[in-house]
């Protein structure tokens, strides 16, 4: 299939509906609006359900209600809009239901801006609900790659029965890049049988649940629950090493981040300074290992973001003290240069001058 | 010997938790004897809320799914919109729909979602140990209201049946009592014109359901059921408040 050209937030709208998912529950909020404009127009004319909520709140809750229906079904957001669907996320983790969650992450706290940023990141790969639960998160770094992983998305959302995440940013939602929507492998994927869609009083009740009064009952779905997180541990991780071998510094940028920071690392390689790049394209889980197994010739590890740093703390687990970590990030909207990431590589390499 | 009276197939054989002379009982079994005469048993898919009747996902025979705190509309309309040939009901409290889910309630009023909804009004958080309500009566003693409810500083009780029909989408408005058999008897009628009118995808049917919470109100249950007709009926006054048929002959 040839390539078309395409905004992130409608490219994203597009692989939804080749991974099979006809229904769409949203509400507004910039930057991700186009995301719903687009679902709306298409939905309908495929038999399939757009539908604008009264809130986020709303919106996700009638995600829960659909998605225990056994359909394929997404919402998206922008970060405060995801921080009132934090109730609704747990309550689907919780009840194992799969959904796909798309956020085009906007500089906070509060209402914040409507400029891109990463600052969502914990808020996506901690989990702003209550409980024990975790969510698949994907961080793509291009529209071609948010394309890949929407389809994807739906297929891991099915196997684990689990809410997954698009973690993108106003930048990826808003720009355009051209994009072609592959044959995606089918995946073997377990009979929903699970699902609300009435007995036909051929069998007993189906129920969508999380609450699990007796306290025994509770930690042993708990258990289980967390099963499915280390098969999604052991299974799952993605990331992307960029210039590694040799190395005398390491950046660690995902998304919009490690696309300026690749950019940065090729200026860098044409001055004579080797710095390469690991690129986490699941952040949940994340490559602690990648981190662990830095070659040796890094003595530096530099983390890239678009936030005051937030994923630094998953790059100190990794690194388990082996050599200094150093950060350096725009905040509020504001976009690090690849200029930036090079000054600050100089900096440390320069023993901090 | 021929079988005058049994157990609808609408519940399933659970016993309830529900207090002694709570009417959540009589509640549930009009509803499983309404799905069960409609034959719709197969097709429905109940939401249970959060609150007294949390647990309602096991006394209904037929698949439940189970909302968080006032959201059960918002799920019910998640679930019609892509089973539109399945009956979709919500079983609600007050707390639950009239407090925190008053914005799903309306808004699925709003859009006229055909579904059907069930209202219990009990005037009190009851699961939580006998809070105030928003449906509490003025004067009322709960455990966060104990010198009685004060009109001054929380407000007048929320009349949501009035509220409700001034909502254009809103297709079937009807508040009901259980304090009797002849009352019994009306509440069943509202209840199978509510999930009629789903049938018929007519839109959005509620049915309100003053309900007693003998536990919470510290009575007998004989005495609250007299609370509930000197009180709660008082205020909250029984009645059809919009019909379709009426607003499609207007």
């Amino acid at each position: 299939m040839s390539k078309v050209l395409m905004k992130g937030n409608e490219a994203i709208g597009a692989a939804a509906i080749a991974a099979g998912c006809k229904y769409f529950f949203g509400y507004p909020i910039t930057p991700q609006s186009e995301l719903p404009e687009y679902m709306s127009a298409r939905l309908p004319k495929i038999g399939g359900v757009y539908l604008q909520a009264e809130s986020e709140v709303a919106a996700i809750n009638m995600v829960y209600g659909a998605a225990g229906t056994g359909k394929r079904v997404m919402t998206s957001s922008s970060s405060p809009g995801i921080a009132l669907k934090q109730e609704g996320i747990s309550y689907i983790a919780g009840a194992e239901l799969p959904c796909v969650i798309v956020n085009m992450v906007r500089g906070g706290p509060g209402l914040g801006s409507i400029q891109p940023a990463q600052s969502d990141y914990n808020q996506a790969t901690r989990g702003g609900g209550d409980g024990d639960y975790k969510l698949l998160v994907y961080a793509p770094g291009n529209i071609q790659e948010m394309v890949d992983l929407v389809q994807l998305a739906f297929d891991k959302a099915d196997y684990y029965r689990n809410p997954v995440m698009i973690l993108g940013d106003g930048m990826m939602g808003q720009m355009m890049e051209p994009v072609e929507f592959k044959e995606m492998p089918k995946m073997d994927l377990p009979a929903k049988d699970w699902a609300t869609t009435g007995t036909q009083e051929k069998r007993k009740p189906n129920v969508i649940n999380s609450l699990y009064l007796a306290a025994e009952e509770l930690e042993q779905h708990n258990i289980h629950l967390q099963t499915k997180y280390q098969e999604m541990i052991d299974k799952e991780i993605m990331f992307e090493e960029y210039n590694m071998e040799g190395a005398e510094l390491v950046i660690v940028a995902y998304g919009t981040t490690a696309r300026i920071s690749k950019a940065a690392v090729d200026l860098l390689q044409a001055q004579g300074i080797h710095v390469g790049l690991i690129r986490p394209i699941t952040v949940w889980p994340f490559p602690y290992q990648a981190i662990k197994d830095l070659p040796e010739s890094a003595k530096n590890i530099l983390c890239v973001e678009m936030s005051m740093g937030q994923m630094i703390d998953d790059v100190r687990i990794g690194n388990e003290g082996q050599r200094p970590i150093h950060f350096v990030g725009r905040s509020g909207g504001m976009i690090p240069t690849p200029q930036l990431v090079i000054d600050k590589v100089k900096e440390i390499l320069n023993g901090g001058k | 010997m021929a079988v005058v009276f049994q157990k609808t197939k609408g519940l399933t054989d659970v016993e309830t938790h529900y207090c002694p002379g709570c009417t959540h009982g009589i509640i549930h079994r009009l509803v499983g004897e309404v799905m069960e005469e409609l034959g719709i048993l197969g097709k429905s898919i109940g939401v249970a809320p959060v609150g007294c009747s949390v647990l309602a996902y096991n006394y209904f025979n037929c698949d439940m799914s189970e909302a968080a705190h006032g959201r059960a509309p918002a799920v019910a309309t998640g679930i019609k919109r892509i089973l539109p040939d399945n009956v979709v009901f919500t079983y609600q409290g007050d707390g639950d729909l009239a407090s925190i889910g008053t914005a799903e309630i309306v808004h699925a009023a709003h859009r006229s979602e055909n579904i059907t909804t069930i209202f219990v009004n009990n005037a009190i958080y009851g699961m939580t140990g006998g809070q105030m309500a928003p449906t509490t009566l003025i004067g009322q003693r709960t455990t966060t209201s104990p010198y009685g409810r004060d009109a001054a500083t929380t407000g007048m009780p929320i009349k949501m049946s009035e509220m409700l029909a001034q909502v254009p989408g809103a297709t079937f408005v009807e508040r009901v009592a259980v304090n009797s058999p002849a009352n019994v008897r009306k509440a069943k009628r509202a209840i199978k014109k509510a999930f009629e009118i789903q049938l018929e995808g007519k839109g959005f049917a509620i049915v309100e359901v003053l309900s007693t919470c003998p536990t919470n109100w510290g009575m007998n249950p004989v005495k609250a059921l007299r609370w509930l007709e000197d009180n709660l009926m008082v205020y909250y006054p029984l009645g059809n408040f919009r019909d379709y048929q009426e607003v499609e002959n207007a």
